[in-house]
């Protein structure tokens, strides 16, 4: 389990606010996606954020645009999981396809603040905050398999392997 | 038990009776992609894979950044260019064409019954034409590209029914703001929203297109109109592939159903800096703002040009305003053209931008500074998202903007009826 520190925000946190839509057809290293992570929401973000810190949200995280980058960026910027009350359905598919766990708690998301310190036990399903502990549902079955092989590009990789 | 509209559409493609909530693989009619082709080019390649499975079932519609604007995006372009004649994309628009929604409707590939998943969250548009149409990301593009196949949850549905006449000065944009400020930008995450009841039917499709356009700022994962004899009528001359309608059944199960007499709404605007941030016109008459926007993939056709060239036929914008008319596609504009909308347009000191997406993701033509307001037809008005980061969007009718444009602060269409 990596530690790291809670980044807190409120509901309805748009793929805009993400990752502008300036910076969408520009092919950029994964560092300069990281750069601009956040950028019209927090410019603190992207300049103070570690490996390991989890990003704690409101309701709808990830409306808007079905942009990929919005989810690569905080990958890219080290984030470990992204917790929120509930996730924009293109944007939760995005983040299952590129490995970024998105993690369901109202609770977590209602009682973590800016700054705590905080650990994720995925094989538990729990997010734990010194006493305070979590609970968050299994991700549907569906895309486990997708996240166990490291991202979709590597699980239809397998798949036309098996096919041929 | 009966089925929804959902159900049904994507049961007949995965060959069995699915329920809401069932996760099922199926293979779509068409798969829809624009700028972002560059780089599900670059995901596509990393497979290992010479030839894309169907090469048929692919449309490329370049609109993002068009023409392109700087050296990056140009290479972006050539790329694609290069991979359609590569593996013999028959279906690809360049950038004279239009925005992809209105392209794609167009040349009839948005046909009742079919599934059809897009690289671009407004993909839900071509539910106005009965069919099962839903965005996706770009890796999941890459692999439809590779595979033909993808995995889908079969969505549960919020049905929404209308009754009444619109208002004069009243409009299908002023209907979905009303609904999403009324129930919030998550109310439909992940669902279907299917638009029926007695009054659904006497939207035009361009009204029609509009909505479902917009399901996807509630989170739809599509939405749905059932096909009609306006439905018909418009396939009749375009229609190149065969498709069979399907509607939901009488007794099907839906999550909710709200109702909506449209004849009580009057003409609404999203305030900064959320969609469902949604007030009556009224309440924020006399804003002064900088720009106006007619046009895009939510308003940016025929009749949406023609409100606007109406309320402007003979008038001068306010001199402080920059006023901008984006047709939604080439037909559009040479419709407009020919029928003298233009020549308003450009009497009453708009400026005519080419048909794509322009100024509505912050890419070029029309880019916000710091602390300027815009008053547009778009569909967003994330913060930051058409410029400075300190810049105010504001959304609403094609009437709205125009008569505001006209008075250089948020107007009341109403009185220039």
């Amino acid at each position: 389990m990596s530690k790291g520190k809670v980044w807190k925000y409120g509901d309805d946190v748009n793929t805009d606010v993400i990752y502008a839509g300036k910076y969408t057809y520009q092919q950029m290293k994964p560092e300069e996606m990281a750069s601009h992570a956040l950028e019209d929401l927090d410019p603190e973000f992207a300049k103070d954020v570690r490996p390991g810190d989890v990003i704690v949200a409101g309701k709808n995280f990830g409306c808007g645009s079905s942009r990929e980058q919005a989810a690569a960026c905080l990958r890219a910027a080290g984030v470990q999981a992204v917790v929120a009350k509930s996730f924009a359905r293109i944007y939760f598919r995005n983040a299952i396809n590129l490995g970024l766990p998105v993690l369901q708690s109202k609770e977590a998301s209602e009682n973590l603040k800016s700054g705590d310190d905080v650990e994720i036990d995925f094989a538990g399903g729990k997010i734990i905050s010194g006493e305070k502990v979590f609970k968050f549902p299994p991700l549907p079955d569906s895309v486990i398999g997708i996240l166990e092989a490291g991202g979709l590009l590597e699980w239809t990789k397998k798949k036309l392997e098996r096919a041929k | 038990m009966g089925q929804t509209f959902s159900e049904k559409a994507l049961g007949r493609k995965a060959g069995k009776r699915v329920r809401a909530g069932d996760v099922i693989t199926v293979a779509p009619d068409f798969y829809l992609s624009h700028d972002n082709s560059s780089a599900i080019i670059g995901e596509f390649r990393k497979l290992g894979l010479k030839k894309v499975v169907a090469p048929e079932k692919i449309v490329i519609v370049l609109d993002h950044i068009v023409p392109a604007a700087d050296e990056k995006y140009a290479q972006n372009h050539k790329t694609i260019r290069e991979f359609v004649a590569e593996q013999g994309i028959p279906n690809f628009f360049d950038i004279d064409a239009g925005v992809c929604h209105q392209v794609f409707s167009e040349a009839s590939f948005a046909l009742p019954g079919k599934v059809i998943m897009g690289s671009d969250s407004h993909t839900t548009t071509y539910g106005a034409f009965g069919a099962f149409s839903a965005g996706i990301g770009r890796t999941e593009m890459a692999s439809l590209w590779a595979t033909d196949e993808i995995w889908l949850r079969v969505p549960e549905t919020l049905r929404i029914e209308f009754s009444g006449r619109l208002s004069p000065g009243v409009y299908a944009k002023d209907v979905i703001l009303k609904i999403i400020g009324d129930n919030g930008a998550d109310r439909a995450n992940y669902e279907a929203v299917e638009f029926v009841g007695p009054a659904a039917g006497d939207f035009s499709l361009a009204s029609r297109m509009v909505l479902a356009n917009m399901a996807a700022e509630m989170g739809a994962k599509n939405g749905y109109f059932e096909a009609d004899d306006k439905t018909l009528e418009w396939l009749r001359a375009r229609a190149k592939a065969d498709y069979e309608i399907v509607m939901s059944d009488p007794d099907a199960t839906y999550e909710a159903v709200l109702k909506y007499d449209i004849s009580t709404i009057e003409p609404q605007i999203a305030c900064p800096h959320a969609v469902d941030n949604v007030k009556p016109v009224t309440a924020v008459e006399g804003k002064p703002f900088h720009q106006a926007l007619i046009g895009t993939c939510t308003n940016g056709r025929f009749e949406d040009l023609a409100i606007a060239a109406k309320i402007l036929k003979g008038k001068k914008i306010h001199p402080r305003v920059r006023a901008l008319i984006l047709p939604a596609s080439r037909e559009v504009y040479l419709e407009a053209l020919k029928k003298g909308l233009i020549e308003i347009f450009v009497e009453a000191r708009c400026v005519i931008v080419n048909p794509g997406c322009g100024p509505c993701l912050g890419a070029h033509e029309g880019i916000l500074a710091p602390g300027e307001v815009v008053v547009g037809t778009s569909n967003r008005n994330f913060k930051g998202r058409m410029g400075g980061r300190d810049s105010e969007i504001y959304l609403a009718s094609p009437a709205t903007v125009a008569a505001s444009a006209l008075e250089g602060k948020i107007t009341d269409p109403r009185k220039y009826l």
